[in-house]
């Protein structure tokens, strides 16, 4: 069965008919076609999927998209102002972040929401922040490096 | 040499941004990967296709009697099926050894093996025809370990395998009976290794399309082998490879994974021609690890010889490893475990003898190191034993036995460069070594120690599984009207960087700037073949075919150059972006007039270059000699840091130091961030990474089962570039991605021993396995081998 959604998509109002049992991961990929939100696993054991609800933390594929009526949803198409890059997402450009990508929009999702709470992390911090998100290339090191740079950097991100 | 030519002219000096090799340079692809533009294959717009499931053997050993889809087949919006019935062609990727079917005809051999497909109008219908599908079977005696399938009263799984043997490889090189006799300490230990799986963060999808008008097949896919899968995809489906297109998208990691054309690959294009349509094959994570050619558990002997002062005499290994239910890329990973142990240390006499055992278990194949990696383990750790018998430092022990470049080993595979030195000399003096033993100890439970080890890996294969006689890589490069320099490469950036390495390249031979270079790679229909990305290849095979096709296009711009310059050619001054004639730089012309002047009579410029390893590096003359030879061998050492709570048997890994000689760095960031996910994927293997059967069903089949390690535990990983210039690689550059892996489980062992006074000689080292090796118990019921009995 499916009904009327209505919510925030990266700064946008949306209204959506869209199944009851819709997960979020589905509906931001299939229906609007964010495909940057990625789906790593058969449910919330990697983070691939990682978007922001009011700002915080979610597992798209582990929640009913419904359940964020009239919330505010970012993925990492939305990071990015004007058409450049945030600072996370240049950070993980610049510091070799992101290997094979596939990973990198839940981790930099996660990231975010990380710096809009804590702007000066610690490595301790970053390491509990992303603790939910898997990376298979990189052994998280340049991970952490890009976190830091983006802390480091001035610009607020949007 | 080979070195770079830092002389390079280059337009307005120092002020732009470096473009050439050498350069820490962010991935050309980088911007997409981080704002979410970057189409993986399950990101491709798919409006109007099917979606394809596949139905998965439930046993692990049967006659296949039927496959009944009437039902299935009569469901509304099931649009078609396929079955064994659809394809009676093997495939698999060593010619001589292909023995599997896309799906299952007559027998079933593992639990998760495909039996049928079917394209539905949405996934609740495909899930319901799934469950409508009906098999009849009459189920054999199942092996899940290697020593159970090899008893003398087994079922076969091939009729043509005696004793469920895939291959049995004996080499003996040089004289190990007399090397033996000549040792004062002779030492044999075993050793036991977890089979181990890539868990690459994208899933298996494939997108399959039939042109039924034509006849024609299009199919995008997760793989690292484009041309295998073109391949084999003309042989399953008996159509011609001119009437098949395969393009290889964004990819999320391979990790060996995907070296091979995979089963759901033939099948979605199966479905696509039977559904006369476009199929969309997306699967789960499970599914993964049932399709899984992973790292085979292995059971290792090895015994070795030292002198007094610590010279190796001799090597002897026996190794069996648990292949699973096809042949895949079995032959030679059994053989890299032998041709290996060679190439790193001098060692007079080796005598390998290797077995490789096929079980109903999911299909191992290669994975990072590969058919290395756990010898390694085996070969460093009795290394580290017998040094300290002798009452020698892991670090002299290895230098006591180092290569000199150039030799060739004695199983024929050829060394022509060697920075092994300074990668010791760097681990050890970062480490702190020398002062190791004043910061263990403390009297409390957690307890640190330190320990160290080397590996080594190929640049690629000299000889090509697939024996063609064409070259080992083609890249083309081709300039039009506007300008623009488009490289056309079949390599299969896979988040490793091949696309930026060949960008980098071309731009150092041509010293242009990277916007005017655009990559497009991995489409049949476009690019050059390219024999896929595997056992590091393509930096040193593609980069040399790079810089050959971009030397070639720099002359003919230097002869437009000099046409429209109108002067000889020796009188240009080449800047990348611009030419003047030499000692008169107001005399110069722009790219652009350049390019217009090369295009007069012959229109657009295709070049193409090319890299062979010549017949000399292909390997020794034994049978299955090519295994293991290659052009130029990485070489790297690691020393690591750990913390053991002896009261929980838990280990940390704090810090790790590790030196990669990887001949030159095209492009050191990229080195760096290769060399830390080798390592923490070999500390991966060594902490925790374990499949788990029970009655051959996966028990652990997820990423929260399976574990690899989080940011969490992940330690910080030093990375220092050793450049030994190998006179054939690219600018010197050999591989850096797979070699730093195998040391990593043998140099946490010996940190443990250092910290605890223990080796543990059984990979993942789990918590338990520690405790109980702290205390000298075996862990109940952990390690029994599976009673061998019928499937579940």
């Amino acid at each position: 069965m499916k009904s009327l959604l209505n919510l925030w998509v990266n700064g946008r109002p949306r209204e959506d008919a869209v199944a009851e049992n819709a997960l979020l991961v589905d509906y931001l990929r299939d229906t609007l076609g964010l495909t940057g939100t990625k789906q790593g696993c058969d449910g919330g054991e990697c983070g691939a999927c990682t978007v922001l609800v009011d700002g915080e933390p979610r597992l798209a594929c582990s929640t009913l998209a419904h359940s964020v009526a009239g919330r505010r949803v970012e993925t990492v198409e939305g990071a990015g102002r004007d058409g450049m890059l945030s600072r996370l997402q240049r950070a993980f450009h610049e510091h070799l972040g992101a290997q094979c990508g596939f990973c990198t929009p839940g981790m930099i999702m996660a990231a975010e929401a990380l710096l809009r709470r804590t702007p000066q992390p610690s490595r301790g911090e970053i390491r509990a922040a992303l603790g939910g998100n898997l990376c298979r290339c990189t052994g998280y090191v340049k991970i952490i490096e890009s976190v830091e740079a983006a802390a480091r950097c001035e610009e607020v991100s949007a | 040499m080979n070195a770079p030519d830092r002389d390079l002219h280059r337009v307005g000096g120092a002020l732009e941004a470096p473009r050439g090799v050498g350069v820490r340079m962010p991935l050309i692809d980088g911007v997409e990967k981080v704002n979410g533009s970057a189409r993986y294959t399950a990101d491709l717009p798919a409006q109007g296709a099917l979606v394809g499931k596949i139905l998965r053997s439930p046993y692990a050993h049967a006659e296949l009697l039927e496959v009944d889809v009437r039902d299935a087949l009569a469901l509304p919006g099931v649009v078609g099926i396929v079955t064994g019935e659809h394809c009676d062609v093997r495939y698999g990727v060593i010619p001589i050894a292909q023995n599997e079917f896309p799906l299952a005809r007559g027998r079933l051999r593992y639990v998760g093996e495909p039996v049928a497909a079917i394209a539905a109008i949405d996934e609740a219908t495909a899930n319901a025809a799934l469950a409508a599908i009906r098999l009849k079977v009459r189920e054999l005696p199942a092996y899940f370990e290697a020593a159970d399938a090899r008893k003398s009263d087994t079922v076969l799984l091939h009729d043509n395998k005696k004793g469920n043997l895939e291959r049995e490889v004996h080499h003996e090189f040089g004289d190990s009976a007399a090397g033996f006799a000549a040792a004062d300490l002779i030492r044999e230990e075993t050793f036991e290794c977890a089979e181990i799986h890539h868990a690459m963060m994208e899933p298996n999808a494939a997108l399959a399309s039939w042109d039924a008008e034509r006849g024609h097949l299009t199919l995008w896919s997760v793989t690292q082998v484009p041309y295998y899968v073109h391949t084999s995809l003309a042989q399953c489906m008996k159509l011609d490879p001119a009437y098949i297109r395969v393009i290889k998208p964004f990819v999320g990691g391979g990790f060996g994974h995907r070296v091979e054309t995979l089963n759901f690959e033939i099948i979605v294009a199966l479905l696509a021609r039977e559904v006369r349509g476009t199929v969309r094959l997306l699967q789960t994570r499970e599914e993964a690890f049932l399709t899984h050619r992973g790292r085979p558990q292995s059971h290792i002997r090895m015994k070795l010889g030292l002198t007094r002062d610590g010279r190796m005499t001799a090597c002897e290994a026996e190794v069996v490893q648990r292949g699973g239910a096809y042949g895949g890329y079995g032959i030679v990973s059994i053989l890299y475990a032998g041709a290996l142990l060679n190439g790193l240390y001098d060692i007079p006499a080796v005598k390998y003898d290797g077995y490789r055992v096929y079980t109903n278990t999911p299909p191992c194949g290669a994975m990072r190191g590969h058919g290395t990696v756990n010898v390694r383990f085996a070969f460093e750790s009795l290394l580290d034993t017998m040094a300290a018998e002798l009452g020698l430092d892991a670090f002299a022990v290895r230098r006591r036995n180092l290569l000199s470049a150039p030799t060739e080993t004695i199983n024929g595979l050829k060394i022509m460069s060697y920075g092994l030195p300074e990668c010791l000399d760097w681990v050890e003096q970062a480490s702190g070594w020398r002062d190791r033993a004043t910061r263990s100890g403390g009297d409390g439970p957690i307890k640190r120690g330190i320990g160290i080890a080397c590996s080594h890996f190929v640049s690629g294969s000299a000889k090509p599984v697939h024996f063609t006689g064409q070259p080992h890589a083609t890249i083309a490069l081709r300039v039009d009207f506007d300008g623009a320099i488009t490289i056309l490469t079949g390599a299969a950036d896979i988040g490793q960087g091949s696309s930026t390495v060949v960008t980098q390249v071309v731009a150092e031979v041509l010293g242009v700037e990277h916007r005017r270079l655009r990559v497009i790679a991995a489409d049949s229909a476009l690019t050059p073949k390219d024999n896929g990305s595997y056992s590091s290849r393509v930096t040193f095979m593609v980069g040399n075919a790079a810089a050959d096709a971009a030397r070639k296009l720099k002359a003919l711009l230097v002869t437009a150059a000099a046409k429209r310059l109108q002067v000889p050619e020796a009188e240009v001054d080449w800047f990348g972006e611009a030419a003047a004639v030499v000692g008169d730089p107001t005399r110069q012309i722009p790219f652009h007039d350049i390019v217009e002047e090369a295009l007069v009579d012959v229109g657009m410029l295709t070049v193409k270059g090319l890299f062979t390893c010549p017949v000399e590096f292909q390997g020794g003359k034994q049978r299955g000699g090519a295994v293991g030879s290659t052009m130029g061998f990485s070489y790297a050492a690691q020393a690591v840091e750990v913390s053991v709570d002896a009261e929980l048997g838990k280990v940390t890994v704090e810090k790790v130091w590790s030196a990669i000689d990887c001949g030159f760095a095209i492009n050191p960031m990229a080195v760096e961030g290769q060399v830390q996910g080798a390592i923490w994927m070999g500390m991966g293997q060594a902490m925790s990474e374990e499949t788990v059967y029970e009655n051959g069903r996966h028990k652990a089949a997820s990423l929260l089962e399976y574990r690899v390690p989080t940011i969490v535990e992940s330690p910080d990983i030093e990375v220092h570039i050793v450049e030994s210039i190998d006179p054939n690689g690219p600018f010197g550059a050999k591989e850096a991605s797979e070699g730093p892996l195998s040391g990593v489980m043998s140099a946490i062992a010996a940190a443990i021993e250092d910290a605890v006074g223990t080796r543990i000689r059984e990979l993942p080292f789990t918590p338990d396995r520690v405790f109980d090796a702290i205390h000298r118990q075996p862990r109940a019921g952990a390690s029994a081998p599976a009673a061998e009995q019928g499937a579940a």
